[in-house]
C-alpha cells in the first residue's frame, strides 16, 4: 500500500511542452507512471512523447479521466494553473514550480478551502510510491518499495535520506516532498495523518528545517495521534538568524523557527531524533529492529 | 527585499497614510536647507537597514538648522553599529530630516502573512515604540489580531475592533480604521512580506501619524513591481552577496567560517553546514547552486570564493536530481582553469549522471580530494581547511 499516488494514478502534466515539463514527463513515463494528458494553452492537438496535449485542464480531464496533475508552469502563472486544476475537480495537484509569490498562494489557499483538491507543494520534488508511480522530479532509481513513509520540506536532502534507507535494505511506501515555501498546500500533519491511516506504512521519516512552526505542529500530532514510530531530522542547527536560507520558508525570525526548538518539540513528542543527516538511515534501522 | 524608512514613508503617503513632514538629504548642507524650510524643532534620522538606531546615535533632535547641519555631518559618511548589525556596522549615506511632533501616545500596527491560517493578519497594540517581540513575550494580551479574508479584504468592523482595543478615543476611531484599510491596500498592491508602523503616534492635537515605518517585499513578486525593485540599496548589503546575485547566484549567504560550500538544494545545503560544524569546522557560506544546466554558475561560485580571503577549503556536495553531476563536474574543471583557487578541493558527487561526472573529474587531472558521502566530505574538508579563525 501507499498514499497519494499508485498504479491507479492517471497523470496530467501542466506545462508539458516546456523544457522541464517535457524532460520530467519522459522520466515519469519511464518509471511506469501513466501519463494520460498534457496541457499547454495554444498547443492543444499536439503530442509530447505520445501524450495528447490540450488547451485547457477541463478538456484534458473530460477526454482522459486524469485524476492527478503535476505543474511545471513558470512562477508568474503557476497559481492560475493550480486554480485551473482545482476547478476541473482534480483530486491531487502537485506543484513543482519554485518562486510563486506568497500573496498568490494566499489566494490559492482561500480558493481551495472546502474543495476536495489536495495540493502538494509548491517548490517541491513531488511524490513517489516506489515501484508504482512517480509524480515528481526525484531520481527514481534510488528508491525501493517497502514500508517506511518519508515526508520532507527539502528535495535533495530527501534523496540523501532515501539513498541511506535503500542502502540499508529499508524500502519506502511513499515519499512526499511538501516543499520549502512558507505556505505549503499540504503540511507535515496532513501527510502524517495519511501515513498513520495507511496499512502499508509501518514507520515514518520526517525531515524538517528552520523557519515557521510546521515541525512543532507535527510534534503535537505525533504525540496525540501517531502510533507508528517517527524518525526525525531537522536541518539548520547552525543557520544564522534573520537570513533566508534558500527556501522562502527557511528563516529564523526573532525567537521562532530555530532548529533546536523544533528538535526539542519532536523529541518530547516521542520521535527518535537523527542528530546528523548522515544518520537518518541507521536511526530508522535501529527503530525498526527494536 | 528591504527599503529605507524614507522610501517606506513615501509609499505610505501614496496610500493615504499620514507621515511627518520631511525630506531626505545626502549632505549636511541639504539637511540644513530642509530644516530651514520646515522651521522649528526637527528630527534627524540615519537611513540604514537596521533597527536599534536610537540607542546607537542614529536618531537626534535639533532646535536650529545649524544644529541639524552639525548633527547630519556627524552621521553622514560614517558607519552605524546597532545590535542588529555586524561589528563593522552599515554605512550612512542619507539622513531623513523631519518636523518634530508632540506625541501623546505611541501605538503599534503591522501586517504579515500568518503561516498557520494562511491569511494576512493585522496586528495592533497599545504598546508601541518598542520591539513587538518584547511585547509578545512580556504582555501577549496587549497584541490584538485581525485575520483578513483575502477574498473580501480588510473590513471596517475589524478596524473599529482594533482601534477600540488599542484604547483610542472616539474622534480617532474612524481615522484609525481607515489608516488600517489603507495599510492593507498597500500590503496587497505591492506584495509586501511585512508592513509595520512602529510607532504609530497619536499627536498632542489628536492626529494619527506614522512616525517610523518598515516595509519588506516578497522577492518572488518583484517581477511585477519594477518600481519597488528600483529602490534596492546594494550599499546596505554584503558586497560578496551583491556580487553573487549579479552573477546569477541568488542563494548565497556569506558566513564567517573558512570552508566554502557548493551544494544543490537549500535543505541539503543547510545539512552540509550542520555536518561541517559537527566535524569541528566553520562554513564560509550558505550556497544552494540550484538546478545547474550550464557550467557558468559553478565557475562564478568559485570566483566568489576566490574573493573571500577567509576561505581555506572548498567543499562540493551534489546529489544530482534536476541538477546533473556531469555538468557540475565540467563546471569545476573549468573553474580550476579560469579562477585562481589554491585551496584544497573536496568533492562528493551522487545521483543523476554521477559516473559521467566522476569520469570528467578524473580525466581532467585537476587536484581534488574525493569523498564517498556527505559526512565524509565534511570531515575531509575540515581536515583540509585547518582550524578556523
Amino acid at each position: 500500500m501507499s498514499i497519494l499516488v499508485d498504479e491507479n494514478t492517471r497523470l496530467l502534466v501542466q506545462g508539458i511542452t516546456g523544457g522541464e515539463g517535457s524532460f520530467h514527463t519522459q522520466r515519469c513515463i519511464e518509471y511506469g507512471t501513466k501519463v494520460v494528458a498534457g496541457v499547454t494553452p495554444g498547443k492543444g492537438g499536439s503530442t509530447v512523447f505520445g501524450v495528447p496535449v490540450f488547451n485547457t485542464v477541463e478538456a484534458a480531464v473530460k477526454e482522459t479521466g486524469a485524476n492527478a496533475s503535476i505543474i511545471f508552469v513558470p512562477a508568474p502563472f503557476a497559481a492560475d494553473a493550480i486554480l485551473e486544476a482545482a476547478d476541473a475537480g482534480i483530486p491531487l495537484v502537485v506543484c513543482i514550480t519554485e518562486g510563486i509569490p506568497v500573496l498568490d498562494m494566499v489566494m490559492v489557499h482561500r480558493y481551495l478551502k472546502g474543495k476536495p483538491t489536495r495540493l502538494i507543494g509548491p517548490n517541491c520534488p513531488g511524490v513517489i510510491s516506489p515501484g508504482k508511480c512517480k509524480v515528481g522530479i526525484m531520481v527514481g532509481e534510488i528508491h525501493m518499495s517497502g514500508k517506511v513513509g518519508v515526508v520532507s520540506r527539502s528535495g535533495t536532502l530527501t534523496y540523501e535520506a532515501v539513498a541511506q534507507l535503500t542502502a540499508l535494505g529499508i524500502g519506502q511506501s511513499t515519499c512526499v516532498g511538501i516543499g520549502g515555501d512558507p505556505l505549503p498546500g499540504s503540511t507535515f500533519v496532513d501527510i502524517l495523518q495519511l501515513f498513520q491511516q495507511d496499512e502499508g506504512t509501518e514507520a515514518v521519516v520526517l525531515i524538517g528545517e528552520i523557519g515557521g512552526t510546521a515541525e512543532q505542529e507535527a510534534a503535537a500530532f505525533i504525540k496525540e495521534k501517531m502510533t507508528k514510530p517517527v524518525v526525525a531530522f531537522v536541518a539548520g542547527v547552525t543557520a544564522p538568524p534573520g537570513r533566508r536560507m534558500g527556501h522562502a520558508g527557511a528563516i529564523i525570525s526573532g525567537s521562532s523557527g530555530r532548529a533546536q526548538d523544533k528538535i526539542a518539540a519532536l523529541e518530547a513528542a516521542g520521535a527518535t531524533i537523527a542528530r546528523s543527516p548522515a544518520e537518518i538511515g541507521v536511526t530508522m534501522k535501529k527503530v525498526l529492529s527494536s | 527585499m528591504k527599503v529605507h524608512e524614507y522610501q517606506a514613508k513615501a509609499l505610505l503617503a501614496e496610500f493615504g497614510i499620514p507621515v511627518p513632514e520631511g525630506r531626505v538629504a545626502s549632505t549636511a548642507g541639504e539637511a540644513k536647507e530642509i530644516a530651514k524650510a520646515l522651521g522649528g524643532r526637527t528630527v534627524i534620522k540615519a537611513q540604514v537597514f537596521a533597527g536599534g538606531r536610537g540607542k546607537a546615535g542614529g536618531i537626534k533632535v535639533a532646535d536650529s538648522p545649524e544644529e541639524v547641519e552639525k548633527l547630519a555631518g556627524e552621521m553622514l559618511g560614517k558607519r552605524l553599529v546597532t545590535y542588529q548589525t555586524t561589528a563593522e556596522g552599515v554605512p550612512v549615506s542619507r539622513v531623513l530630516v523631519e518636523r518634530a511632533v508632540d506625541v501623546r501616545k505611541e501605538l503599534y500596527l503591522s501586517i504579515i502573512v500568518d503561516n498557520s491560517s494562511r491569511m494576512p493578519v493585522m496586528m495592533a497594540s497599545e504598546a508601541g515604540g518598542v520591539e513587538i517581540e518584547e511585547v509578545a513575550r512580556a504582555t501577549p494580551e496587549k497584541i490584538l489580531k485581525a485575520y483578513i479574508d483575502p477574498a473580501v479584504g480588510f473590513q471596517a468592523f475589524q478596524g473599529r475592533r482594533l482601534a477600540y482595543g488599542m484604547g483610542l478615543e472616539q474622534p480617532q476611531i474612524k481615522a484609525a480604521a481607515d489608516l488600517m484599510a489603507n495599510l492593507y491596500r498597500l500590503f496587497m498592491a505591492k506584495d509586501c512580506s511585512l508592513a509595520e508602523i512602529n510607532p504609530l503616534a497619536v499627536t498632542a492635537d489628536g492626529r494619527l501619524l506614522a512616525l517610523d515605518a518598515k516595509l519588506n517585499f516578497d522577492d518572488n513578486a518583484l517581477f511585477r513591481h519594477r518600481d519597488i525593485e528600483e529602490l534596492r540599496d546594494v550599499e546596505q548589503e554584503d558586497p560578496l552577496e551583491v556580487r553573487a546575485s549579479d552573477m546569477g547566484i541568488k542563494n548565497y549567504i556569506k558566513l564567517d567560517g573558512n570552508i566554502a560550500c557548493i551544494v544543490n538544494g537549500a535543505g541539503l545545503a543547510m545539512a552540509v553546514m550542520d555536518l561541517v560544524t559537527q566535524a569541528g569546522g566553520k562554513p564560509a557560506n550558505f550556497l544552494d547552486i540550484g538546478t545547474v544546466n550550464n557550467t557558468e554558475r559553478v565557475v562564478n561560485a568559485f570566483k566568489i570564493f576566490a574573493a573571500d580571503p577567509e576561505v581555506r577549503a572548498v567543499l562540493v556536495n551534489i546529489f544530482g536530481g534536476m541538477a546533473r553531476a556531469d555538468v557540475i563536474a565540467q563546471g569545476i574543471v573549468e573553474a580550476k582553469r579560469e579562477v585562481d583557487v589554491r585551496v584544497p578541493l573536496v568533492i562528493r558527487l551522487a545521483g543523476t549522471n554521477v559516473e559521467e561526472g566522476k569520469r570528467i573529474l578524473n580525466e581532467s587531472r585537476i587536484e581534488f580530494i574525493e569523498a564517498v558521502d556527505f559526512y565524509d566530505a565534511a570531515r575531509k574538508a575540515v581536515l583540509a581547511a585547518g582550524p578556523a579563525r
